[in-house]
């Protein structure tokens, strides 16, 4: 029997790997070894739907395919290190699995305040569900909710929180909420539609302590002054697992650094043949903006790349011309984000935060409308507050 | 042909189906959500690629 295909990761992007292997028509060996115990689930309803109301692991699980019964899940087991030469896979069990072709998609993991009293009780991240079941319980009404982070988890957790009637203040380093990929007035329209719902700002301002005994009671913030808080959320951005490939010829400088067909690069640049990577922890060059390398953490993107680097995988065992004619095949997903606060429903393709300049295309900035991003003068993305087909229609016009 | 459902309790029409399966889905007028129930076995990549790219995971092939 071939040697399998290892996945390291169990989330959405491992779980498409799988399946995008048995649609290109391999049929070896699939193990896919994951730190959570849960089998893939869908994470966008943990910042809403999960923290407003009972939702249980079976409400958000993927749906197991007919073609992926076979695949071999090692789940509650995290990938302690790897040996690219000698084709393995360390386990936290101890366990070794060699592979014929290695594929990571160990995604990212929650970065989290650094603050002298961090084992108080009361501190909240949201990326996996147990996260999101966990601040569920906390968010009482009346409690006294600090959302550190202003980007779009911590917004759509400031929007459920104020819909459950939790008192909710906002605190950013920058000058508005969401203003990388939104842009500043869009971005300074939606900090006006939160501060309409009752959200409290307090941005260019940084944590730098916490308050409490067991339970965080306070947060102390850079400009001398102490926040209530009986609830603390860090949405402060995300670290790529790569600790466990640390010492493998790899660039791990930002994620796991891959050519246009998810194979990662060795340290001097050339392709590993049997090593990929996709998901969030993937920075791979996307023709449709420039040849920069960049991890994409948008939900589309674990798919997209999960279905590139299957193709060029099942192409790679078929035979090298096979590889080198798939290889050659263009790669450039549209990055698509959407975002639900309150009534405002966001929609967004391309790279918005690429973007030098927006401009308002259609609508109205009090109402529903459409912003076009532009990088020197060039659309690489589009968003809108409703008006989803107007929002479509302008796609076409960098995709 | 294939059945196609749509759990339009779930469908917060997104309409990211809209691109991997044109001649399935569309979002209208108002911006919700229409597709076509019963569609050719030849639809059939194209609806699954647009399941897998549903937000909500409310499209079904009822087989």
């Amino acid at each position: 029997m071939s040697k399998p295909v290892v996945i390291v990761g169990a989330s959405m992007g491992g779980l498409r790997m799988a399946e995008a292997l048995r649609r290109f028509s391999y049929d070896g060996p699939i193990t896919v070894i994951g730190d959570e115990p849960h089998a893939p689930y869908n994470r966008p309803p943990l910042s809403k739907e999960v923290l407003a109301a009972e939702v249980n692991h079976e409400a958000v699980a993927f749906p197991q395919r007919p073609a992926t019964a076979d695949v071999n899940w090692v789940l509650g087991t995290r990938a302690v290190s790897a040996d690219l030469d000698h084709r393995t896979v360390t386990d936290s069990n101890g366990e070794v699995h060699p592979y014929g072709t290695l594929v990571v998609a160990t995604g990212l993991r929650p970065k989290r305040l650094r603050v002298a009293n961090s084992e108080l009780a009361g501190r909240h991240a949201v990326r996996t569900l147990d996260d999101a079941v966990a601040l569920r319980a906390d968010l009482q009404p009346g409690a006294k909710v600090v959302i550190v982070g202003a980007g779009f988890i911590g917004c759509e957790v400031a929007a459920t929180a104020r819909k459950l009637g939790c008192d909710v203040t906002i605190v950013g380093p920058g000058a508005l909420p969401m203003l990388r990929p939104l842009g500043h007035e869009l971005a300074a329209e939606m900090m006006r539609r939160h501060v309409e719902q009752g959200v409290t700002f307090r941005m260019k301002t940084n944590v730098v302590d916490l308050v409490g005994e067991t339970r965080v009671t306070g947060v102390v913030l850079d400009d001398g002054t102490t926040l209530d808080c009986d609830v603390l959320v860090e949405s402060i951005g995300s670290h790529a697992n790569t600790e466990w490939l640390e010492g493998c010829d790899l660039d791990l400088s930002s994620g796991v650094l891959t050519d246009s067909s998810l194979r990662a690069a060795h340290a001097d640049g050339t392709p590993w043949e049997t090593v990929f990577a996709i998901g969030d922890v993937a920075r791979f060059p996307n023709p449709t903006f420039d040849d920069e390398p960049r991890r994409i953490e948008h939900w589309n993107i674990p798919t997209d790349t999960a279905k590139r680097a299957a193709h060029v995988i099942t192409a790679g065992l078929h035979s090298p011309e096979e590889l080198d004619r798939v290889a050659a095949e263009r790669f450039a997903p549209i990055p698509s984000f959407w975002s639900d606060q309150y009534d405002n429903h966001l929609l967004a393709y391309g790279l918005t935060g690429l973007a030098d300049e927006s401009r308002l295309l259609d609508g109205d900035i009090n109402a529903d409308c459409v912003f076009g991003y532009y990088r020197r003068g060039e659309m690489v993305g589009v968003c809108g507050i409703g008006l989803r087909s107007a929002v479509q229609g302008y796609r076409a016009a960098f995709a | 042909m294939i059945k196609v459902n749509v759990d339009m309790a779930k469908c917060q029409h997104y309409g990211q189906c809209v691109f991997e399966a044109p001649d399935v889905f569309k979002l209208n007028a108002d911006d919700k959500l229409e597709y076509v129930a019963e569609v050719d076995e030849s639809e059939r990549a194209n609806v699954e690629a647009a399941i897998d790219v549903c937000p909500m995971q409310a499209i079904f092939i009822v087989d």
